[in-house]
C-alpha cells in the first residue's frame, strides 16, 4: 500500500554490512556502526549527504548506519536507538520521502538521497510541522522516546496519501512501536493533521 | 467544585520537544573526553566467576580500564536478592560481570573478545515448579528462595505434591506467606457455586522503548549521572548509596525518561547506573553506557509468573463468599516481587470477597529479574478471575454485569486482611458508566453469534489498584518578577503528572498557567523529594504536596500584606496576581510586590528559619539551597487514612476466528473511576496506554527460554510480542466517573495500573465468552492454545508451564 525503496531492504542492508567486514548480527552492527577502524580496501569516508535540505561533509566508516552518522556525527539525537535491529521504528526517518528505518540503513548507500529528520521539519520562523502541531494538540506522546519516528512515519504518510482513513493509518504507521501504548492518540494525531495538512 | 486548572487540558513544556526531538534521553549527551563502557555479560544461566584474565584486553591501543564486580564491592558482594550493579556469581544469562572503557564502542567491543573468562557452570533452573519438586536444581547458589531477614533457604515439596498441583490441586505443602481474614469454612459452606482450578500467569519483560544507558563524569569532587528514572528524587539519594557517594555531592540529571512501568521506579531495579558512575571515578573520564535491546531485556526487569490455586465460592445470589487462592509466584534470577500478594488484596478489594485466604511460596529460576510491572499481581489475577465471574454468572442465572455490581465496592467499604477502608469506592458508578458508553444492553444478545468461521465474544473487566500515598514534600518559590517556581521531583515517564500535579499548587494561587514555570529535570535544581512514581500513587500524592506548599505560601503572603497595609492575614484573600483587603480591594500588593518584600523580610519567609523539622532529607538539602532566593511555601505531608484505589472498568466486544485462533477487537472501552479528573488528556492516555497493556498480558506477552541452556528467546520487541498498532484497535473508547475523593485537597487519585488490569480483564472475559464459557485459567491465552482448544488438543501439555510454551 506504501512505497517502499527497493535500494534500502534489510537484506541489501546486511549484505552491505558483511561486505563491509561485519558480522551480521544485530550486536555487532551497533558496534561496528560506530566503527573507527579503516578496513583494508575500504571506500571513500569522506562523503556528503543531503540532510533537512543541507548538503553535509561527513567522515563515515565504510558500515556505518544512517543513525549512527546522524546521532554522533552530526549530534542529530532526534532520531532515537530503541532496538538497533529494524524492529522498533524509534530511528524513522525520511529517505527521498518513504519512511525508513535509519538502523538498517548504511549511510554509503544514501549519498544521493534526500534525508530528513525530525530536526528538519519546523519552518523557518519556527513553526511545527502540521504533524508535530497536531500530535501536540492531540498529547499524542507519552514517554516521547518513539515519537520522533512516529512523527516522520506520519509525515511520510501523509506525503503518500494526504488523507487517509483511520484505518489506513494504523495501517501505515504499523512499522512503529510504542511501549506506553499511546498508538490511539498518534492516529489522534494523523488524523488531525491530515485535516490541518 | 469550580478548578480553575484541575480538570482542564493543557500543554505539558516538555510535549514540544518531544515532537521535535529536541528533549534529551540520557544518551543523547556527551561529553568532551567520554570513552565508552561496553559490558560483558554472563553466558551462562548459573555459574561462579573464577578467574578473569584482561591482560590482552587492557594492553588495546585506546582501552581506557576496566570495572568488575571486586571494583565495585571490594568487601564481597552483597549476599541477598536483587541486582547487583556487577557480579561474579552470574543467576541469569545476560547479567553484567564486568565492563570494559575504550574511546569508541568498537575498540571496547574488541577488548572485550581478548578477556578471558573462566566461569564455573552451576545447575540452573527456569520454572519454579522443576526447583520446587525435590531433588531439583536451585536457582541461586544458597538456596532456591530468600527469607527476609535470614537469607537464602531451600524450599522442596515431594514429588507428588508438586505433581498433585500441576493436575490442579490444592497445594498441601505449608506456605512461605499466609493471611487470611472471615470465616472461609462458613463461606464455602454457604456457597452455591464454587469453582476450584489451577492458573499460571506468564513473566514477561518491561521492554520499555529507551534502553537504560547511562552517562556519567565526576567534577570537583561531585558526581554527575545522566540516567533514566521514574522518580527523580525519589531514586536519588538510593542512588547516591549505591554509587557510595553523598547525597549532597550526587546531581541526577533526568530531564525524561524513554518509558517506566515499575523497573525504574527505585534505585534497586536499576543499579546498573552505578557501572559509568563508578567507572568514571576509577578512570577520571566521564563514561557512556549504551545499553542495547538485548542487555535492557536481561537487566529491565520483568512481570513474575504465578502458578496458582484458586477456590471461589458463590451464593445463589452472586455474593462471592469466599475465596481461597495459593500461588508459587517466580522470583527470577534475582528475587523480588510481590505479585501474589497484591494479586490477593486486588481480588478482595475488586470484589470485596466476604472470606478470604491468601498463601504462597516465592521460588527462583535463572531468568529475568522480577519485580513491579504495571499493576504487578492485582492485573494478572484480574484475567484469571473475570472468566470466573462469567462463569458463576452463567451457573447461577445471572446477567454477567449484575453479578458484578453486586460485589462491587463503594463507599464505606472495606478490603484486605486488616479491613482497611477505601477513602472513597464508586465502582458501581463506573460499571454503569461503562455499560452505557459500551452499550451493553444491546450489545449482550450478539454474545456466542457466529458468521462462518468467527464468534462473537463479549467480556467484562474491572482494574483495582491502592493508588495514593503520602508523607513527601512540597516547595514552591515565588521570584520578585511574580512567577511561581514549582519544584518537583516527579519523574517525566510520560504520564505527564510532574506537571499536572504541579497545578494544584498554581490552582491555590489562583496563577495564570503562563506565569508558572516548574522546576525539574536535574536535583540541582534543588527539587522537593517525590513518592516513588510506582503504584499509581502520583496524582494522589503530589498533588498533595503541591497544594500543601502553595497554601504555605498563601499563609505567609497573606501575613506580609497584614504586617504591611494593617489588619490581620484573614482580612485578605487574593486573585492570581495581588493579595487584597476583602473590603477595600484596592488596598493590596501584587505578587511580585510581596515576593520582593519576603526578601527584605527573610527568616521563614524565605526558607532560612522555622523550616517543616519533618522534612525528608532531600527535600531539608534543597531548602537549605535555596533559602533566600524567594518567598518559598515549603510543605511536609502527613500520613492519610484509608486506601486510595484506583478503579477502572473495560467492556470488549471481539470477534473470534476459530479458525486461526486470532481475534479483531470490534469495540472497547475503558473507564476510570480515579477521583476527581486532574488532567483529562493525561487521563486518557493512561486509558488507552493501559488498555494496550492489557491486550498484551491477556494475548500477547511471555517469557520464553532455552530449556536445554537457559538461554532468553524473546529478548527483543517482536520476539516478547509487545502489542503494535495492529495487535490494537484503532479507536478505544475512554470515560470517567469523576466523583472526589476526600483525601486528597483536589479530590483525585491514581489510575495508571488499574486502566490495565480492566482491560486484561476483559479480553480474558471475551475469548472465554467466545468459545462456549472455555476457561483456559491462564494469561496469555495465545492462538495456539485457542486452535488447540477448538481441535480438542490439551492446550496444557507442560502444566502451569513458566518461561516456556505453554502447549
Amino acid at each position: 500500500m506504501y512505497p517502499v525503496n527497493p535500494k534500502l531492504t534489510r537484506r541489501r542492508f546486511i549484505k552491505g554490512v558483511i561486505a563491509s567486514g561485519a558480522a551480521a548480527t544485530s550486536t555487532s552492527i551497533w558496534y561496528a556502526a560506530n566503527g573507527a577502524e579503516r578496513p583494508p580496501g575500504s571506500v571513500e569516508r569522506l562523503i556528503r549527504i543531503n540532510v533537512n535540505g543541507q548538503v553535509r561533509t561527513v567522515d563515515v566508516a565504510p558500515q556505518e548506519t544512517l543513525a549512527s552518522t546522524l546521532r554522533y556525527k552530526l549530534g542529530l539525537t532526534g532520531t532515537k536507538l530503541g532496538c538497533n535491529r529494524g524492529e522498533c521504528g524509534a530511528c524513522t526517518v525520511l529517505v527521498d520521502d518513504i519512511p525508513s528505518y535509519a538502523c538498517s540503513i548504511l549511510t554509503h548507500s544514501v549519498k544521493a538521497m534526500r534525508i530528513e529528520t525530525v530536526e528538519g521539519l519546523e519552518s523557518a520562523n519556527g513553526d511545527l510541522h502540521p504533524v508535530q502541531q497536531a500530535f501536540v494538540e492531540e498529547l499524542s506522546p507519552q514517554c516521547g522516546y518513539c515519537t520522533p519516528g512516529q512523527v516522520m512515519a506520519a509525515v511520510g504518510l501523509l506525503r503518500a496519501n494526504p488523507n487517509p482513513t483511520r484505518e489506513e493509518a494504523r495501517q501505515g504507521m504499523a512499522g512503529n512501536i510504542c511501549r506506553c501504548g499511546s498508538y490511539d492518540s498518534y492516529l489522534n494525531g494523523v488524523m488531525r493533521a491530515a485535516e490541518i495538512g | 467544585m469550580a478548578y480553575m486548572h484541575i480538570g482542564k487540558d493543557f500543554v505539558p513544556p516538555d510535549v514540544p520537544g518531544k515532537v521535535t526531538g529536541r528533549i534529551k534521553y540520557a544518551e543523547d549527551y556527551t561529553r568532551e573526553g567520554m570513552v565508552y563502557a561496553r559490558l560483558l555479560t554472563s553466558p551462562v544461566p548459573h555459574g561462579r566467576i573464577v578467574n578473569i584474565d584482561a591482560t590482552a584486553a587492557l594492553a588495546m591501543d585506546g582501552v581506557v580500564g576496566i570495572l568488575t564486580a571486586d571494583d565495585v564491592y571490594p568487601d564481597g558482594e552483597p549476599q541477598s536478592t536483587g541486582l547487583k550493579i556487577l557480579t561474579n556469581e552470574p543467576t541469569l544469562v545476560g547479567e553484567p560481570i564486568l565492563a570494559i572503557a575504550a574511546v569508541d564502542e568498537k575498540t571496547a567491543e574488541s577488548a572485550m573478545a581478548l578477556i578471558s573468562l573462566t566461569i564455573e557452570r552451576l545447575p540452573f533452573v527456569l520454572d519454579p515448579l522443576d526447583s520446587l519438586r525435590e531433588g531439583g536444581p536451585d536457582a541461586y547458589t544458597g538456596g532456591n528462595t530468600f527469607v527476609f531477614r535470614q537469607g537464602f533457604a531451600q524450599e522442596k515439596w515431594t514429588s507428588d505434591q508438586v505433581t498433585s498441583f500441576q493436575n490442579g490441586r490444592e497445594p498441601s505443602a505449608e506456605p512461605q506467606q499466609s493471611w487470611e481474614y472471615g470465616d472461609l469454612e462458613a463461606g464455602f459452606a454457604s456457597s452455591d457455586f464454587i469453582y476450584e482450578t489451577a492458573f499460571s500467569t506468564a513473566g514477561y519483560p518491561h521492554m520499555s522503548m529507551e534502553p537504560r544507558s547511562a552517562m556519567a563524569y565526576w567534577e570537583n569532587g561531585k558526581c554527575y549521572l545522566h540516567g533514566t528514572s521514574q522518580s527523580l528524587t525519589a531514586l536519588a539519594e538510593p542512588m547516591a548509596n549505591i554509587i557510595g557517594v553523598p547525597l549532597e555531592d550526587f546531581v541526577f540529571i533526568n530531564e525524561a525518561t524513554g518509558g517506566g512501568f515499575g523497573q525504574r521506579s527505585r534505585a534497586g531495579s536499576i543499579p546498573s547506573m552505578a557501572i559509568p558512575a563508578r567507572f568514571s571515578q576509577k578512570i577520571n573520564r566521564p563514561v557512556m553506557m549504551r545499553v542495547t535491546r538485548e542487555e535492557e531485556f536481561t537487566i529491565g526487569g520483568a512481570r513474575q509468573g504465578l502458578q496458582g490455586w484458586i477456590k471461589i465460592g458463590f451464593r445463589s445470589d452472586g455474593s462471592m463468599a469466599a475465596m481461597d487462592m495459593y500461588c508459587v509466584s517466580d522470583s527470577g534470577g534475582k528475587g523480588g516481587g510481590g505479585d501474589a500478594n497484591s494479586a490477593a488484596a486486588g481480588v478482595s478489594a475488586l470484589y470485596q470477597v466476604e472470606a478470604m485466604r491468601f498463601r504462597n511460596t516465592s521460588i527462583g529460576t535463572n531468568t529475568g529479574h522480577r519485580g513491579a510491572q504495571r499493576g504487578p499481581g492485582e492485573n494478572q489475577i484480574m484475567a484469571i478471575v473475570a472468566p470466573i465471574m462469567d462463569k458463576a454468572a452463567e451457573a447461577l442465572g445471572l446477567d454477567r454485569l449484575a453479578i458484578r455490581k453486586l460485589n462491587a465496592a463503594q463507599n464505606g467499604d472495606v478490603s484486605g486482611s486488616r479491613s482497611t477502608p477505601f477513602t472513597s469506592a464508586y465502582m458501581p458508578e463506573c460499571l454503569e458508566q461503562a455499560a452505557e458508553q459500551f452499550d451493553w444492553d444491546g450489545r449482550k444478545s450478539r454474545a456466542r453469534q457466529t458468521n462462518g468461521s468467527k464468534v462473537t465474544g463479549l467480556g467484562i473487566g474491572q482494574g483495582y489498584h491502592n493508588a495514593g500515598r503520602s508523607g513527601m514534600d512540597g516547595i514552591v518559590r515565588m521570584l520578585p518578577n511574580g512567577r511561581l517556581q514549582m519544584h518537583t521531583g516527579v519523574g517525566n515517564l510520560g504520564t505527564y503528572s510532574y506537571a499536572s500535579t504541579s497545578r494544584a499548587a498554581a490552582e491555590v494561587l489562583k496563577m495564570p498557567w503562563e506565569d508558572c514555570d516548574i522546576v525539574t529535570g536535574r536535583t540541582d535544581r534543588h527539587l522537593a523529594i517525590s513518592s516513588p512514581q510506582d503504584g499509581s500513587n502520583s496524582i494522589f500524592t503530589n498533588t498533595r504536596t503541591a497544594y500543601g506548599a502553595a497554601q504555605d505560601m498563601l499563609a505567609k503572603m497573606k501575613e506580609i500584606v497584614a504586617m504591611d497595609l494593617g489588619g490581620a492575614a484573614a482580612d485578605y484573600d487574593i486573585d492570581g496576581s495581588r493579595v487584597y483587603q476583602i473590603t477595600d480591594n484596592t488596598v493590596g500588593m501584587t505578587y511580585a510586590a510581596v515576593a520582593q518584600r519576603a526578601l527584605e523580610l527573610g527568616g521563614k519567609f524565605t526558607g532560612e528559619a522555622d523550616v517543616p523539622e519533618d522534612l525528608n532529607s532531600l527535600t531539608a538539602l534543597s531548602v537549605s539551597r535555596l533559602a533566600g532566593s524567594a518567598l518559598m511555601g515549603i510543605y511536609h505531608d502527613p500520613r492519610h487514612a484509608g486506601n486510595p484505589p484506583g478503579f477502572a472498568v473495560a467492556m470488549i466486544e471481539i470477534e473470534l476466528d476459530t479458525e486461526t485462533g486470532k481475534f479483531d477487537i470490534i469495540e472497547l472501552v475503558n473507564i476510570a473511576e480515579c477521583g476527581t479528573v486532574v488532567h483529562p488528556q493525561g487521563l486518557k492516555n493512561q486509558l488507552v496506554g493501559g488498555a494496550v497493556w492489557g491486550i498484551g498480558l491477556s494475548a500477547l506477552e511471555r517469557h520464553l527460554y532455552d530449556p536445554q541452556n537457559g538461554i532468553p528467546a524473546s529478548t527483543g520487541f517482536w520476539q516478547s510480542k509487545i502489542p503494535t498498532y495492529l495487535d490494537t484497535p484503532a479507536n478505544i473508547g475512554t470515560g470517567w466517573v469523576d466523583l472526589p475523593d476526600p483525601e486528597n485537597p483536589v479530590g483525585a487519585r491514581g489510575i495508571g495500573e488499574p486502566s490495565m488490569g480492566s482491560v486484561s480483564a476483559a479480553l480474558n472475559s471475551a475469548i472465554s465468552d467466545a468459545l462456549d464459557g472455555h476457561l483456559f485459567n491462564a494469561a496469555p491465552v495465545t492462538t495456539d492454545m485457542i486452535i488447540n482448544h477448538v481441535a480438542g488438543i490439551s492446550e496444557d501439555a507442560i502444566p502451569l508451564a513458566q518461561n516456556n510454551f505453554r502447549g
